[in-house]
Order: structure tokens, then sequence, then C-alpha cells
């Protein structure tokens, strides 16, 4: 199996290190410069973490690996993240 | 603006199981206490982490089928037959028992109900979970938001909520429910078992302009119903998508 999920599944993790909802923010491929919510990465769960790929381009954008008492995270295929704020 | 809130760190937290209701043979719906509980948005979910005597622990997400503000937090569970959390959770876990959650995550796949453009809610089996959320939040809110359902099932007996989606299609005004059967449909259904297709998904009309639409099942499903959609004029950018599948989704 090889099916691919979304960004959805990344957010709870996330949560864990961040105290705003990563998966709304809008992330820039570096690959391919395409803007898009974390949310409609495509993400392959069935590995020992979560890797996130650009919908667009396959490239990947982000990983995520969460272990007993850490978490690594990799965003080398991000340009940037936009993040909504309250004003 | 639920979007833009600041969130806190997410905890696990202990809920207690206040009841369970049979939705059909394979799948349940636990109705949970949760002390403290945040409130949350149509669409949202949970993960349960399940830990075993010697420590061995695991976690799933599962949708929210209630909607905000609701007296319990309920979450329909349809059992896998080689599931390694939701077996426990759709047969074994009994009022009284205590559950160990954290939520509610996710603010991409949400509906608000202050929106009031059609919604086009799409659900590939127990893909329907989230999607009952946001109908019963429209109802609850006293939305006026054109709803319209296309929940597809491998057979009647397999579709969650089927009682209530009936009743609700009757009661709640501009809610229309359109089932879809891939493997056999109740005697005397106008059409044969099939996929889903183009014709089904737009009901022989042109996208209705500022339509949002949600769809949520397995990923090939999500992937088709996405396509047929935007070959049919629906932007893709309106269309929001959740996928569950073999880990890291609903076993």
């Amino acid at each position: 199996m090889n099916a691919h999920l979304d960004g959805n599944v990344l957010a709870g993790t996330l949560r864990e290190l961040f105290t705003v909802d990563i998966t709304t923010a809008t992330g820039q491929c570096v690959s391919c410069g395409t803007t898009a919510a974390m949310a409609e990465a495509r993400v392959y769960a069935d590995a020992p973490g979560m890797v996130a790929r650009c919908a667009t381009c396959d490239e990947v954008v982000l990983r995520l690996v969460r272990g007993p008492g850490r978490a690594w995270l990799d965003m080398r295929g991000l340009n940037y993240l936009e993040l909504q704020l309250p004003a | 603006m639920a979007r833009a809130a600041v969130l806190g760190r997410l905890t696990w937290q202990v809920g207690t199981v206040a009841g369970v209701r049979d939705e059909t043979p394979t799948a349940r719906t636990i109705m949970l206490d949760v002390p403290g509980w945040p409130g949350h948005q149509a669409g949202q979910h949970v993960d349960v982490r399940l830990t075993a005597a010697d420590g061995y622990s695991t976690q799933r997400s599962y949708s929210i089928a209630s909607a905000p503000g609701s007296t319990s937090l309920e979450l329909t569970v349809q059992r896998l037959p080689d599931g390694e959390v939701s077996p426990y959770l759709a047969e074994v876990l009994a009022p009284g028992d205590p559950l160990e959650l954290r939520g509610p995550i996710g603010g991409w796949f949400v509906w608000d109900p202050e929106n009031a453009e059609p919604v086009l809610l799409v659900a590939g089996g127990s893909g329907v979970v989230p999607l009952m959320a946001m109908i019963r939040t429209r109802a609850m809110s006293g939305s006026q938001a054109p709803f319209r359902l296309v929940y597809s099932v491998r057979a009647p007996d397999t579709a969650l909520y089927a009682g209530e989606l009936a009743d609700r299609a009757r009661s709640d005004a501009g809610l229309d429910v359109t089932y879809v059967y891939t493997r056999s449909a109740p005697p005397g259904w106008p059409a044969p078992a099939g996929r889903i297709n183009t014709d089904i998904l737009t009901a022989g009309q042109p996208a209705q302009p500022g339509q949002a639409v949600f769809v949520c099942g397995p990923t090939g499903f999500v992937e088709a119903a996405a396509d047929l959609l935007v070959d049919a004029g629906q932007e893709p950018r309106t269309i929001k998508t959740e996928r569950f599948g073999p880990s890291g989704g609903q076993t």
C-alpha cells in the first residue's frame, strides 16, 4: 500500500510542537514555487514518520518523525509558511 | 476567527464513555464526556490513544460526528477487520470506560455556519462522519445554507446515520441527500449499483456560484470525486478534501 493521505493528518502532531494550526498555513514549495495550504499536501504515513509532498510537483515539503520523548521536523522543502494570527 | 486563533500546545486528556450506539453491524458511535472540552468546529477530528498494560501505545485519528455544543462528544468508528484500534473501540469499549484523546484537531476541513454559500458534501463510506457533523451543525445553528450530501456506500446496510439522514432530508429545509450504491442497491432503486459519476455529483446542473465542496473518504474515492468535480467546472480551490487510509487514518 502506498496510498497517500493529506496534510490534515499532520495536524495533531504539529499541534504538539506549535501553538497554531500549521495545516491551515500556506506554504511555498522550494521545488516548484507553488503555494498551497499545508492541509493540501500529499502525506505518506506508511513509514516511521510522515512525509508531506507538494500536491503540484510531488517533491518533499515536510518530514515529521515523532519518537518517544522527541520529534524531528524537516522543512527544507518549504521556502516559507504564511500563518494566520489574531490581529 | 478560529483560523487565526492561537491555540496553545495540544495535550492528551481523558474522556469517559457515556454511551454507545450501534450504527451498522460494523460501526458504532461512542458518546464521550470530556471534562473541559473547549468546543470544536464541524469537520475537526481527535486523536485517540490506546495504551496496553505493557506500555505499548498506539494512536489513530477519528472525525468528530457531533455538532459543537452537543451534550457529548461523539465519534463514529468503523470496525476494520485487521485494525489495531478500531475493533477495540467498536466492540469492547463500554460505558464508564476511560478513553485517552486530544483535540479538537485540524482547522482546514471545517465548515463555518456563518457561511451562507451552498455546500456540496461528498462522502465515501465512513467519510460521512465529519460531513454529518456539518449537517448537524447546520441544523443546530439555524443556517439556511443550501446543503447537498452525496453519500457513496457499498450497500444499504453499510450506510451510517441512515435513519437520521432520512429524517433530516424531510425536516431540514434546504438539505438534500443522495445515495450512490457501489455494490448492491436496494430493491426498486432507479439506478444500477455503480461508482459515483458527474451527473450524480452535479445533479445535472452547472456548479453553483460560490459553492464550497467537502469530500471525505478513502484516497481513491476522494481523488475520483475531486477530479470529476474539477472536470465539471468546480474551481479546485473551493474543494476541500480529507483522505483516510490504512495508516495514520482510521484503522
